[in-house]
């Protein structure tokens, strides 16, 4: 079993992904086989017996263990990995994310509609329960992988990485990651993704950015949604836009609405010229 | 609830150690959440205790340093506390500090037997 996700283990997120276990040799191997080199990471060897229970008792000392390391630093690893292997695919990778019902999968939709003739496109979607979304991203013709976190509240580098291998992206396209909706907790996680991009719809309040400084910190574009609803509501954008840039100063803003169409030109440019970046970037590097 | 994740990093962190450093139990757990982390401190109490259970660190005590957080203008350069990422800078009153202290989130030592 997987002791990164715990996939298996608790019946959380499901890959459809062919996963080499060996439970009696505790030997676990991820087939990562598309080129990049995936080192297991320092001295980690993916033991997944619980330990102790083997030592006799009452010769030990009570004793310090320095540790000083980031809680955070499997998944870091992971996210590495990631990020590597796109750099390799020359493909330019964003993680959405934002509260439920921003309209996160709507607004991918009509991009890929808009995008698909252009480069290629693949989506890796989160979410607690049900394959609903990956469906609807199907049924606009690209590849998409449903990722069901069961009780977890946000995607992370492991699955991810999972979920990459298994869609196995053409390259110089983009891959979208559709995050569990949820302000709080994708937050902390690096998935490997070039940048994340935070929704936030109208209905919401101007506030948000204050409420879940977190988000706003790590993100690099703001996508304010559903603004044709604006003359309905209070919803002050400038007010939502300086509490944005009190957090993180350079975060970028457009503003659409997925349903009408309104401003997704601007989102759309956002894309190709990240991705043209990113290719452009690589190809000096190479 | 991340803070679950959480403490499931510590605890392969704890399991990766026990093999290296051979030992068999852990007594304390101290971990450093800074106050500009992502994880609460009550909530990472909560899980930690669900997450050890039957594991080496079963019945640990968790001892969690909280670092203050700091932040330097980058208008004007000044350092000083940051109680939430949206303060102004207390100089010149610029949003948008970078933060140089208090976002970590670390696994500092254990007690072991």
């Amino acid at each position: 079993m997987c002791t990164y996700c715990g996939c298996g283990q608790t019946g959380g997120h499901t890959h459809e992904h062919e996963h080499e276990h060996s439970h009696d040799g505790h030997v676990h191997s991820h087939p990562h086989d598309h080129g990049h080199d995936h080192h297991h990471h320092d001295d980690h060897d993916h033991h997944h017996a619980p330990l102790g229970g083997s030592h006799a008792p009452g010769l030990d000392e009570a004793r310090i263990v320095q540790i000083e390391s980031d809680i955070l630093g499997a998944n870091n690893r992971y996210a590495a990995e990631n990020r590597a292997f796109l750099a390799g695919r020359k493909t330019f990778a964003l993680n959405l994310v934002s509260s439920p019902g921003s309209g996160k999968t709507t607004l991918l939709v009509k991009t890929i509609e808009a995008l698909r003739g252009e480069f290629p496109i693949a989506v890796i979607e989160g979410d607690q329960q049900t394959g609903l979304d990956a469906e609807r991203i199907r049924a606009t013709d690209v590849p998409a992988i449903q990722i069901n976190t069961g009780k977890g509240c946000h995607l992370d580098a492991h699955m991810v990485g999972h979920a990459i291998q298994n869609l196995d992206p053409e390259a110089g396209g983009v891959l979208f990651v559709e995050n569990v909706g949820n302000l709080v907790c994708p937050a902390a996680f690096d998935l490997g993704e070039a940048h994340k991009v935070v929704v936030l719809s109208v209905t919401e309040g101007e506030d948000k950015p204050l409420k879940y400084p977190d988000m706003f910190a790590v993100s690099d574009l703001m996508v304010i949604n559903k603004v044709d609803l604006l003359p309905y509501l209070s919803f002050d954008v400038a007010r939502c836009i300086e509490y944005a840039r009190r957090i993180r100063p350079e975060i970028e803003v457009v503003q659409v609405s997925a349903t009408t169409g309104q401003g997704l030109d601007e989102w759309l440019a956002w894309i190709r010229r990240g991705r043209e970046a990113a290719t452009a970037r690589r190809r000096q590097a190479g | 609830m991340h803070e679950m994740s959480l403490c499931e990093g510590v605890l392969r962190l704890i399991q990766d150690q026990a093999r290296l450093q051979e030992f068999s139990r852990v007594q304390v757990v101290r971990l450093e959440i800074g106050e500009l982390s992502h994880a609460e401190p009550e909530a990472m109490e909560l899980c930690f205790e669900a997450v050890m259970k039957g594991s080496l660190a079963d019945g640990a005590r968790l001892e969690i340093i909280r670092t203050k957080g700091r932040g330097r203008c980058r208008k004007c350069g000044t350092e000083a506390a940051l109680k939430h990422r949206f303060d102004p800078c207390p100089s010149c009153g610029a949003f948008g500090l970078e933060v140089i202290d208090g976002d970590a989130m670390r696994i500092k030592e254990l007690e072991v037997d």
